[in-house]
């Protein structure tokens, strides 16, 4: 048994910093790195990816990274650990095969974890007698039924650590917790039991504050983002484990950014509810037993982590088609910016009341004001410039899309020393909205695969 | 005496569907019974009003000098759907460092 592992977060979610993976394979130690490409909607995009093309329906900026990165992952024994499967974790396989293959790199072992993908049966389910209503609101899963785009389970640590077990150096998943896709390492490595929940409970702990990337070690740090060095080259978290449940935060040395219990705190904070209920498939967590000690310069030891049994359940994560969105900006100038962007909007909104289109919501907001703290925020004595941000959303497709041509006449038909509209004209966006439910683990199984190349 | 959250806490926002969490950290363990015992939902509500529209649940983490707020529908519908400009709650943190507090305890700050 190892005496530690490194496990490094690469990537916090799809559209974060391009060279963060890159740094972490290269300017240090490390053992395993997880990355996360999956955020709520993104499933409803690869389904339908999936559905033009069958062999698409996964992450595709996965396959040039990996052309980067494959051969030093080979040669230092770095495992990586991925969601960036999608819909279709088989052909992401495939695709990081063929990698291998360019390169010359013969023995490597894929894993994939299948059966998180529920859309095709959700009548099956039905007939079993599942209810997916919605875990927060009550409401019936037959309400958005036919309009469903993507259904899938959140499955956690586990079935990584069998692909582990079987030899797995790359893993790739479909919808799994990335708590789960972060610790499943240290499960395996350390032979963690299934319910020695306290270990388990630390795992969680380490996922989640390596789960955002940059948020942890200087990023977004609201307790002195000046004081942190050169965030240009932003080092992301790396988790050193040890097999008694110790961990220590830390970040490769000649990165930039900071870890401290200040940085740690603040990711900790970030997207929980109650903090003694932290549920995941493995286990719950409880955040108020965390002790965090600042060990030396960027290394902050997680202590005391307690947890408790996991639930009879899954969560399961469905996206449904609730309309459409667009959104206009114009930028107005000194003198009057913000009478005239109020002009503005309401000569927009008695136009469109005019030609009787139907919204469900018109929202009007003036950044640079108080768009972010609204009635909280102190007025200026002096509006040199403001932008009016307006949107609607609504089940007519027409609707908003006429929106979209109402906002390039304002400039030469509305109050003067306007601009900002180089962006071409707001065209319309699909609502997917979010429908949590849970399903009895018994209903559903992983499929764990490995094969190599 | 009065003093600003801002002086005292750090602090950090995010979502989940239209529920916008925020943990107020204090920046000293002194500090902690302080915001325990000033900062209820109650005065948190009081302080969105206008942006959250539903009730505000409020939990404590002594062991990190914490509270952590959930907002109920403050983000506008949340996710794709909502139309704010900050849709995610992001700003939310800095929202509430901006609380004034006169309390009745002497601290050197």
């Amino acid at each position: 048994m190892k005496d530690n592992i490194r496990v490094a977060s690469g990537q916090g979610f799809w559209g974060d910093l391009l060279t963060a993976p890159i740094d972490q394979v290269t300017k240090g130690p490390i053992d395993y790195m997880m990355m996360d490409y999956l955020a709520e909607v993104t499933m409803s995009i690869m389904q339908k990816q999936k559905r033009k093309d069958p062999s698409l329906g996964y992450a595709k900026d996965l396959v040039p990274l990996m052309e980067q990165l494959l051969p030093a992952c080979i040669e230092k024994n770095i495992k990586v650990i991925t969601n960036g499967g999608g819909v279709n974790p088989t052909a992401c396989r495939d695709a990081i095969f063929k990698v291998a293959k360019k390169f010359g790199i013969k023995g490597l072992r894929i894993g994939v974890v299948l059966g998180d993908d529920i859309l095709g049966c959700l009548d099956s389910l039905k007939k079993e007698g599942i209810d997916l209503k919605n875990m927060e609101t009550g409401e019936s899963f037959e309400t958005i039924r036919d309009r469903v785009m993507s259904a899938n389970v959140y499955f956690g640590a586990f079935p990584i650590v069998d692909a582990l077990r079987q030899g797995a150096q790359f893993v790739i998943t479909g919808r799994t917790t990335d708590t789960g896709l972060t610790y499943a390492p240290m499960i395996y490595e350390f032979d963690w039991a299934a319910d020695d929940w306290d270990k388990l409970a630390v795992g969680v702990v380490t996922g989640h504050i390596l789960e955002c990337g940059g948020q942890a070690s200087g990023g977004n740090f609201s307790a002195g983002w000046k004081s942190v060095p050169d965030l240009a080259h932003i080092g992301f978290p790396i988790a050193e484990a040890y097999p008694n449940g110790d961990i220590v935060i830390t970040k490769h040395e000649n990165t930039g950014g900071m870890v401290t219990i200040q940085t740690v705190k603040e990711q900790l904070l970030y997207e929980i509810s109650d903090p003694t209920k932290y549920i995941t498939p493995e286990c719950i967590a409880d955040f108020t037993t965390i002790q965090l000690e600042q060990l030396g310069k960027d290394r902050v030891k997680v202590s005391g982590v307690k947890g408790r049994p996991a639930t009879e359940f899954y969560k399961v994560s469905m996206s449904y088609l609730d309309g459409y969105a667009a959104v206009g900006t114009l930028t107005y100038a000194w003198p009057d910016a913000l009478e005239k962007a109020e002009a503005a909007d309401q000569i927009l909104r008695t136009r469109l009341a005019d030609l009787g289109l139907k919204f469900e919501e018109i929202r009007t907001e003036y950044l640079g004001l108080n768009s972010c703290h609204g009635p909280i925020a102190e007025m200026p004595n002096v509006i040199n410039e403001v932008v009016l941000r307006i949107g609607v959303r609504g089940q007519e497709y027409d609707a908003v899309e006429r929106f979209g041509k109402e906002i390039a006449p304002l400039i030469l038909n509305g109050p003067p020393a306007v601009t900002g509209f180089a962006g071409g004209r707001p065209k319309p966006s699909e609502v997917i909205a979010y429908w949590p439910a849970l399903i009895p683990k018994t209903a559903v199984k992983p499929e764990v695969i490995v094969e190599e190349v | 005496m009065k003093i600003r959250l801002l002086d005292i806490c750090h602090a950090r926002s995010g979502d989940k569907g239209d529920v916008g969490n925020i943990g107020l950290i204090a920046r000293k363990p002194e500090y902690y019974p302080i915001i325990k015992k000033y900062v209820t939902a109650d005065l948190v509500k009081k302080h969105f009003e206008g942006i959250c529209l539903g009730k505000v649940e409020r939990y404590e983490l002594p062991n990190l000098w914490a509270l952590n707020f959930l907002l109920h529908e403050a983000l506008g519908g949340g996710g794709t759907k909502s139309l704010k400009n900050d849709a995610q709650g992001k700003t939310l943190s800095s929202a509430l460092l901006r609380m004034e507090l006169d309390i009745s305890e002497h601290l050197t700050l």
